[in-house]
């Protein structure tokens, strides 16, 4: 079959790899019809996620068709529809059974690799390194699905792949960066970084019963996706954020802050921006906390602060001092899918919200490289590229 | 002057220290990473180790104690080399000497490295070594200096250089009484491991499932086979060149639902004996389990040190056991990726397949 490999730092390829294969007894295999690139996918393709390796397939976000299930899987047949979930959970644990899918603690055979970098291993993840289990994803034309009695969410009507692909992974992450904010109504909710993820957090949060929310990025074509979401919006390069926050809530600062950026921000004073980056470089440093040190600046005192971007390591001048003397709280963590397909898919069935207004880029999977490369350079307006078999 | 150019808080003057400092503790902090003992969990019975503890009748400690005055000593003087260079220079009597003024401060860093491989950790013949290596250093370059000095700074020099001599006689007496309590001990080099996990299943059927011996290559990775009969088991376990080793182990003890403890019997080539204990979790949360084992390393050191690079040493095996032993246990079967085919393996995590099918 056709798969999208990682080759190396900014190489991906698309190129012919033996078919999966079951491996497990509560394993699926699934021909993909459609796939997406993530924001996160970036932070491979930049190489800032240590463990990976020549050759890897990629992709986390992925539905289609079950072609072949193994004996242990009885929810699940030939031909059924599903969306795939990105975090891989066995259902057993007690992480799982506390519906926190994405600390599964059986998914991640090299958890003893995880657990050198991060003290404790969290989940498998479809496609995301070899710390994270070694297992390939899903821009392909089939992946092999682990836990499929779990996971996937069968898609029983005639609504399109546009509409349901992006329960795998942007829309709960999303969701769930609000949900992580206790949204009270009045509440003034901010969200760093307008890209898909930070634009289903706005929708998310509205839908909630936020207040008002304030998307803040430097792309005024991202700003205007989240515009149409119902965001007011800040442009970080014209504005000072801070000081834009400040005015909005009559001083008061944002009841939760959302991070929607992670590891690759940016920052609109040059100098700033070089400490990091070259500390980033030299790997003094793994991430680029721009975000992340803002958000907890900015927001109000005895508020939250929501990271749903994505980190990899260590960060510096975190600022420590102000989140500890003014009561804030730290929430954060990848996103525990399993726990919102089903709410989800009726908001979407019901017509609550409808995720395809992120898409930008339809490509298929031959030009995953082009997709890529236009979704990291920002070319064309690039918001989401979605891939298809 | 030396000594106020710290002190005043010129930016330089600060930040130089503040940096060093912070590599030091990076450096100290990575240590505390990989060489950390064990923590003794309250809730094993003391009285019943898994082995003799062949260390602590013979166990010579005078040379950590002064491994540790040492490591303490080198703190000091590497902080007296690195904040006053000048005044050093002065003492030792080569205040003349451009190249003395790079060479102190580099000595002091070395110094400090010295002080946290003493300090920090159980093992000091490392740091001990290393300060002898220093030591040759130091002596070398000061006995260079006496030439061609004369007056005051001939007489400094002097009595530094004994000063050195003196100290490196302790170094060596230090080091050389730690590689002899070494030479004693390698005979009877037994060790001791413990691992524990949380599994989620209650404790009966966790503790009937590992009594089942002939379930262990279901869950470790290196046993071919466990055949039982009466009160005897046989085990055919994979070596570390595939090479296949049998023994024969007798159970010593057995309380359902709490313990099982074994030895291996008769003239096996891999003395060993362990016990698994479990235990109910707090809160609902299943079955604590928790192994240790004695055994005999094969190839004393140096196999260990091998074992541990290919992944094949004993305590990341019952790591790797137990993090299977649980997936069973929940799930039904031993967990497999693309990356790691043959489910959780160390010598698999450090060479990983790449993430691509199983062809």
């Amino acid at each position: 079959m056709k798969a999208n490999c990682w080759m190396g730092r900014n190489t991906v390829e698309v190129r012919d790899v033996p078919d999966p294969k079951i491996l497990n007894s509560r394993d699926a295999i699934v021909r993909i019809t459609s796939t997406a690139i993530c924001g996160s996918d970036l932070h491979l393709l930049d190489g800032y996620v240590l463990t990976m390796k020549k050759g890897d397939i990629l992709g986390h976000e992925f539905m289609g068709e079950v072609v072949e299930v193994g004996p242990s899987v009885s929810n699940l047949r030939v031909g059924d529809r599903v969306v795939v979930p990105f975090p891989i959970a066995c259902g057993n644990c007690s992480a799982c059974e506390h519906e926190m899918f994405s600390l599964c603690e059986n998914s991640n055979p090299n958890a003893g690799l995880a657990e050198k970098f991060m003290g404790h291993a969290p989940a498998g993840i479809f496609g995301y390194s070899h710390m994270l289990g070694g297992y390939p994803g899903g821009q392909a034309e089939y992946a092999r699905v682990p836990f499929a009695d779990i996971g996937p969410i069968k898609i029983e009507n005639e609504l399109p792949d546009e509409k349901v692909l992006f329960l795998s992974d942007i829309l709960p992450t999303g969701w769930m960066g609000a949900e992580m904010c206790d949204i009270k109504p009045g509440d003034v909710i901010a969200v760093w970084g307008a890209g898909p993820v930070g634009q289903f957090a706005v929708a998310s949060a509205y839908l909630m019963g936020a207040e008002r929310v304030i998307s803040i990025d430097r792309l005024p074509y991202r700003l205007k996706i989240a515009e149409r979401a119902g965001a007011e919006t800040i442009d970080y390069e014209d504005v000072d954020v801070q000081e834009a926050l400040l005015d909005i809530t009559a001083g008061r600062g944002p009841d939760a802050c959302i991070d929607a950026v992670g590891m690759e921000a940016h920052h609109p004073n040059p100098a700033m921006y070089a400490y990091d980056r070259t500390k980033q470089a030299t790997r003094m440093e793994t991430d680029r906390p721009y975000a992340l040190r803002e958000a907890i600046m900015a927001c109000r005192n005895g508020g939250t602060v929501s990271v749903i971007g994505a980190y990899a390591g260590f960060v510096d001048k975190f600022p420590v001092g102000t989140f500890m003397n003014r009561s804030l709280t730290l929430r954060s963590g990848q996103c525990h899918v399993q726990r919102y397909l089903k709410p989800l898919l009726r908001r979407i069935e019901n017509g609550d919200i409808d995720p395809s207004f992120v898409i930008t880029h339809r490509l298929p999977l031959r030009d995953a490289p082009r997709g890529y490369d236009m979704f990291k350079n920002k070319v064309d307006d690039c918001n989401k590229v979605v891939l298809s078999a | 002057m030396t000594a106020t150019r710290v002190r005043v808080s010129s930016r330089r003057g600060w930040v130089r220290p503040a940096k060093t400092f912070d590599v030091i503790y990076r450096w100290i902090f990575a240590c505390s990473l990989t060489d950390r003992p064990v923590p003794v969990a309250t809730t094993w019975e003391p009285g019943a180790r898994a082995c003799e503890d062949v260390m602590s009748g013979t166990h010579d400690s005078m040379p950590d104690r002064l491994a540790h005055v040492l490591g303490w000593a080198s703190l000091t003087l590497g902080a007296m080399q690195l904040a006053a260079p000048r005044a050093v220079a002065r003492i030792s009597g080569v205040d003349d000497s451009p190249a003395a003024r790079v060479a102190i401060p580099l000595a002091g860093s070395r110094q400090l490295l010295h002080a946290a491989t003493l300090l920090h950790g159980r093992d000091h013949a490392p740091g001990l070594w290393s300060r002898l290596a220093g030591d040759a250093v130091d002596v070398t370059s000061l006995t260079g200096a006496l030439v061609g000095r004369t007056g005051t700074r001939r007489r400094r020099i002097a009595a530094v250089t004994a000063g050195v001599i003196a100290v490196t006689a302790v170094d060596a007496y230090a080091a050389l009484r730690i590689r002899r309590a070494r030479g004693r001990a390698a005979d009877t080099a037994e060790r001791e491991l413990r691992a524990a996990i949380t599994v989620k299943r209650p404790r009966e059927e966790v503790y009937r499932f590992w009594h089942d011996f002939e379930n262990f290559p279901r869950f470790m990775a290196h046993v071919d086979s466990v055949r039982m009969s009466d009160g005897q088991t046989h085990w055919r376990v994979r070596g570390p060149a595939t090479k296949a080793v049998e023994w024969d182990a007798e159970i010593i003890d057995d309380r359902p639902g709490e313990l099982i403890a074994w030895r291996s019997t008769g003239g096996s080539l891999v003395p060993n004996s362990g016990v698994v204990r479990f235990t109910d979790a707090p809160g609902g949360r299943g079955t604590e389990v928790r192994v240790q084992l004695c055994y005999h390393m094969p190839a004393g050191r140096l196999g260990g040190a091998l074992a541990k690079l290919t992944g094949e040493h004993p305590e990341q095996q019952v790591r790797d056991d137990l993090r299977r032993f649980k997936q069973v246990m929940e799930t039904g079967e031993v967990v497999r990726s693309e990356g790691s085919p043959e489910g959780t393996r160390a010598l698999r995590q450090a060479f990983q397949r790449r993430a691509q099918p199983v062809a």
